[in-house]
């Protein structure tokens, strides 16, 4: 392979993973924590990067041990080569980021349960070398971080007129709590993945739509 | 090791059924939330599972922490044992009920293999071992949270069953119209927010 080929493969699978098949806002994987952690800019980007972190050492492991892991106990070897990383992250950043790792609460040992990354071990690191691997794992965390960061940041100017803390709406602004409330969460959520849909109707989401909305209109013809 | 009062511990399970809902303040296990509650049956089914398993891996798991880990000084490996823990749990509840509990497995099969990558689960093992809840509590507040969990996936799955005869504007199909679903019910769980007990 010439170097220019691996050039574009790392940057079409960048962009696979922040854009096209985003874990969070296409895949719709990893719902709990990008509810849970989206309050602030803050929470979010560390979370992001804690997952990101753990992502791409989880599936680097994996694809160096994908020859030796009997494929019936997959799974369970899976669930713990990523506890052992999420254990290592939860006490480093108990060790230096200790502010964060109170914020995140348990959300930082539930790494374990992310669907992305036993979704990322199993559909890409158990089948690809080690290189691609690990840019699959940095791609998807990046998308992840990127997905979590919008929807903290929509959260946290509406909900408590700040960016990343600092007050940027005036005094004047009344927060509207309801965004920082469990509602909001669901609600920005909703619209977010809403206008994700929108600009990246591809063709082929085209086709499945129209294709859906031709099922739907049988489904009431039969009605 | 905090050892609650029976009323002390029965306010704690009311709180966690209502007040500090899995779903609607915490986000423990959105992901089964959001995905298997289109229709009530099906979402009751998945709730009685993971009450089953929530209430016997809050037992078994407390076991471990303060049995095997604490003694050997193993405290911060919690996270890769109780994962274990409730993956194995989980594997053996289904050869068990397959087995000697057929009417049960047949109603419940499909969602065990679901349960173990629901955080609830292990989210309810770690708020017991994090908040030092002697085992009865533990137990207890497991059940609850497994039950609350419950009330809200079957609260869910009638919005949704209800939705499916309206017609929503078509750009709203889908899953946006399921999480406005979801936030409209976690507004109205939410009104119990402010009651401290």
């Amino acid at each position: 392979m010439s170097e220019k080929n691996n050039k574009t493969g790392f940057v079409a699978q960048l962009k696979g993973g922040i854009i096209d098949n985003n874990p969070t806002l296409v895949q719709l994987l990893g719902m709990c924590p990008t509810l849970a952690v989206t309050t602030s800019v803050e929470n979010a980007i560390g979370m992001g990067l804690a997952a990101t972190a753990v992502l791409i050492c989880s599936n680097i492991f994996v694809s160096l041990l994908r020859k030796f892991i009997p494929s019936q106990v997959r799974i369970a070897a899976f669930v713990v080569i990523i506890s052992g990383f999420v254990t290592a992250v939860e006490l480093l950043m108990k060790a230096f980021f200790f502010d964060l790792y109170g914020a995140l609460g348990l959300f930082i040992p539930l790494i374990v349960v992310n669907c992305i990354i036993l979704a990322r071990a199993e559909a890409f690191a158990s089948k690809n070398k080690v290189i691609p691997s690990a840019i699959d794992g940095l791609a998807m965390g990046l998308g992840f971080t990127v997905a979590l960061i919008i929807i903290s940041t929509i959260r946290e100017i509406i909900g408590a007129g700040t960016f990343l803390g600092f007050p940027i709406l005036g005094s004047a602004y009344k927060p509207a709590i309801l965004f920082i409330l469990p509602p909001g969460a669901f609600l920005t959520l909703g619209f977010v993945i809403a206008a994700v849909q929108k600009f990246r109707n591809t063709k082929e989401d085209k086709e499945r739509l129209a294709r859906l909305s031709k099922i739907d209109d049988e489904k009431e013809g039969e009605a | 090791m905090i050892s609650l009062s029976f009323v002390d511990t029965l306010l704690l399970m009311f709180s966690a059924i209502i007040i500090e809902n899995f779903i609607f303040s915490k986000f423990y296990g959105c992901c089964p939330f959001l995905g298997v509650s289109e229709k009530t049956d099906t979402a009751l089914g998945m709730g009685m599972a993971v009450t089953f398993v929530i209430t016997l891996s809050s037992a078994v798991t407390w076991i471990v922490y303060y049995g095997i880990l604490v003694p050997l000084k193993l405290e911060y490996l919690k996270t890769i044992a109780f994962i274990l823990v409730i993956a194995a749990l989980v594997q053996f509840i289904e050869m068990f009920l397959r087995k000697f509990v057929p009417a049960l497995y047949s109603a419940l099969g499909i969602y065990l293999p679901l349960i173990t990558t629901n955080c609830a689960v292990l989210g309810s093992a770690l708020v017991n071992i994090q908040n030092n809840y002697n085992f009865i509590t533990s137990v207890c507040y497991g059940f609850a949270a497994a039950l609350g969990f419950t009330l809200a996936i079957v609260v869910f799955a009638g919005v949704r069953q209800r939705m499916e005869y309206s017609e929503p504007p078509r750009a709203f199909k889908g899953f946006l119209l399921t999480l406005i679903a979801a936030g409209l019910v976690a507004m109205a769980f939410s009104g119990f927010s402010g009651v401290s007990l």
